[in-house]
């Protein structure tokens, strides 16, 4: 099969589906320019012209309505938002009208609308430009929220998230914008509420979302060297949830790390330590641990902002302590190294 | 001509009709609904709503009560829904403040200020997308042109030439806040008209007025593409929100009421009628059958049994 990128399957994902379906359109703050979200919009305007794919005015609030209304009205927008931080000025439309448009109208009729928005991260981000926030969105009844990882997984729930007649948030980790990866060329989805092995071992889960599923891979990749098998799951969707493939792995593996990429607190990675601790209690032989971003803001500058970041480095410590492994030499490691490609402005 | 004098008086009938009944039933405490009362407004919504086509589109505010009834004429899921029974038109989920029918083109109403305007901006692109003819009018307060996305929406309606008609029910509150307190600007016709939309204003209770002036707005939507804000002026009856006259809180004079009442729509429209040699037995006899549609609507909403528990799961995902 073809290798693409992230990038590469997401840009694939709309141009297949805009092709198949004339009530799907495109738009958001510098969807069309030149620089093409990233170049996941690339060849959309030339292919289906202004109509379907539109720059808009910065105006997130009313642009967010905008969608609501369409899709009542039988289309289905797709909005962009370049960082999950600017999507917060949509909030009330978001959590006041779209995540209750169906119930408020007894079922009567959806909102199939997807919402793309982009985690940033690194080269001084800092706190206004690096959020991301799934949780706080999974929060609110009424909204689907996936977190796609792999370019698979970005094509197959891309699609799906289209065609789902719910409002569906997709939150892309620019990070994994470079990742390469087989995907089939043809249009294929890939149900919402499933998640995905990453990785297959017995001696403790790691639920990782987003960016954290490469961190968490590169740290299973050291704690094998030392005879500490590690299972990855990755629930993609965060709404709905697999619960059964996060039960299952820790009912066999007797511990759970949860590595999110947000705060940990009141979040998602909460959420999964309580379904853990209410279904696997018996089974667990170390309490649930969690990681994420520190309580704080975002720091600028990159001494601080290796601080904010979990990463592979301190998943290996914290499985150290899960599981009365004897600390790592970890000095021939290279962590952070994401870091060094990243370069900006963005 | 008669005939359309008619046709407002109807709508107009059963709105105030209906809100009597809400005044009268209310202290029973069966509706467990903060009920925002059309009462005064009447004609702004009947002459709007009397000059769109059936399949046009409307979308509303918390204060929708005029708006439902005069789109859809109906009573029973109306009453259903005010009683939070599982025949009302969101099967009891809503309420007075959401009321929608959207196989009617009543397709929203907000209890967040202005924040159906930017649907209403959403649905019109939809139209305008698949060039189906339909016109979507979108009614709001005073205050909600205090928000910013009202602004957002006029300036990308007026950008994109959007099917769209803008409908200020200007009572002059934002709930107890008179309109000098909150904005600067006072001309909407050199505002507007900078963001490519065409200014209409009314101040007036005769609901032929209205429907003529929104005539005029869709002819020239039709003929320039441009979208129209059109202001209609009026009082508020009631309290900001419930059944009561509040005229004892500080903030508004009796006196002033007591003006616009000298002028209701209903009394005025009535003698219209009864002028243009509508007889009287007739006019009656109309309202007659208007009360009994009310009645029944009530007699409806009782008799539906309220929504299974399990229904407090249901309807929050299409595809679960």
């Amino acid at each position: 099969m073809r290798m693409i990128t992230y990038c590469d399957a997401i840009n694939e994902a709309l141009i297949q589906e805009m092709e198949r379906d004339p009530s799907v359109f495109i738009y958001g703050i510098g969807v069309p320019d030149h620089k093409k979200i990233f170049g996941t919009t690339k060849g959309i305007l030339e292919k289906f012209g202004p109509a379907r794919c539109f720059d808009t005015p910065i105006a997130e609030d009313s642009m967010t309505g905008l969608a609501l209304g369409a899709a009542i009205n039988g289309l289905r927008p797709i909005h962009v938002h370049i960082r999950v931080d600017f999507l917060l000025l949509a909030m009330n439309q978001i959590a006041n009208l779209i995540s209750s448009f169906s119930y408020g109208c007894g079922g009567a009729a959806g909102a199939p609308l997807v919402i793309r928005a982009i985690v940033g991260r690194g080269w001084g981000q800092g706190f206004q430009h690096s959020k991301s926030m799934h949780g706080t969105f999974a929060k609110i009844p009424g909204l689907k929220v996936i977190c796609p990882t792999t370019p698979e997984d970005a094509k197959g729930l891309m699609i799906t998230a289209i065609r789902d007649n719910d409002p569906v948030l997709v939150f892309e980790h620019r990070w994994l914008y470079w990742q390469t990866g087989e995907v089939a060329k043809d249009s294929f989805t890939i149900p919402l509420g499933r998640g995905r092995v990453v990785k297959e071992g017995k001696d403790l889960t790691i639920v990782a979302t987003s960016w954290m599923n490469v961190e968490a891979l590169h740290a299973a990749r050291i704690l094998e060297r030392h005879g500490v098998d590690v299972e990855i799951i990755d629930p993609r969707s965060i709404v709905p949830l697999d619960e059964e493939i996060i039960v299952n792995s820790v009912n066999k593996t007797g511990r759970c790390l949860v590595a999110d990429n947000d705060w940990t607190y009141c979040g998602f990675s909460a959420e999964v330590a309580a379904l853990v601790s209410s279904r696997c209690f018996g089974r667990l032989h170390a309490p649930v641990e969690r990681l994420g971003f520190a309580q704080t803001p975002c720091p600028t500058v990159r001494r601080l902002e290796n601080v904010f970041y979990p990463n592979a480095e301190k998943i290996v410590r914290r499985v150290e302590k899960m599981t009365g492994l004897a600390p790592i030499d970890l000095s021939g490691e290279v962590f952070y190294s994401h870091e060094n490609r990243f370069k900006g402005p963005f | 001509m008669k005939h359309l004098s008619i046709e407002l008086y109807k709508k107009m009938f059963l709105i105030r009709s209906a809100e009597l009944q809400i005044q009268e039933i209310y202290a029973q405490d069966e509706m467990k609904t903060p009920m925002h009362m059309s009462m005064g407004e009447e004609a702004i919504v009947a002459g709007v709503v009397g000059a769109l086509n059936a399949e046009d589109q409307v979308l509303g505010t918390y204060r929708s009560h005029a708006l439902y009834l005069a789109k859809t004429g109906d009573t029973e899921r109306f009453y259903a829904e005010m009683f939070g029974k599982v025949g009302g038109c969101a099967r009891g989920k809503a309420g007075s403040m959401h009321l929608s029918a959207l196989g009617q083109g009543l397709l929203c109403c907000s209890a967040i200020v202005a924040s159906g305007i930017p649907v209403a901006m959403g649905a019109a692109f939809a139209n305008k997308y698949k060039n189906n003819g339909k016109r979507v009018a979108v009614f709001f307060g005073d205050g909600a042109m205090d928000e910013g996305v009202f602004w957002e929406t006029i300036n990308f309606c007026g950008l994109h030439k959007l099917p769209i008609l803008f409908i200020c029910e200007d009572n002059g509150f934002a709930v107890h806040t008179r309109r000098e307190k909150r904005q600067r600007f006072s001309s909407d016709h050199q505002l507007f008209e900078n963001f490519g939309i065409k200014a209409f204003e009314e101040n007036t209770t005769d609901p032929e007025i209205i429907y003529n002036t929104t005539r005029n707005a869709l002819n020239h939507l039709q003929t320039t593409g441009q979208p129209c804000f059109l202001r209609f002026h009026y009082y508020r009856y009631l309290e900001h929100v419930g059944i009561n006259e509040d005229f004892d809180a500080g903030y508004r004079d009796r006196e002033e009421f007591l003006a616009w009442r000298e002028k209701d729509p209903l009394r005025m429209q009535r003698q219209k009628l009864l002028g243009q040699g509508v007889s009287l037995a007739l006019i009656e006899a109309l309202e007659h059958e208007i009360n009994a549609k009310v009645e029944a609507g009530i007699r409806f909403a009782r008799q539906s049994s309220f929504p299974a528990e399990c229904e407090t799961y249901q309807g929050v995902f299409q595809c679960a």
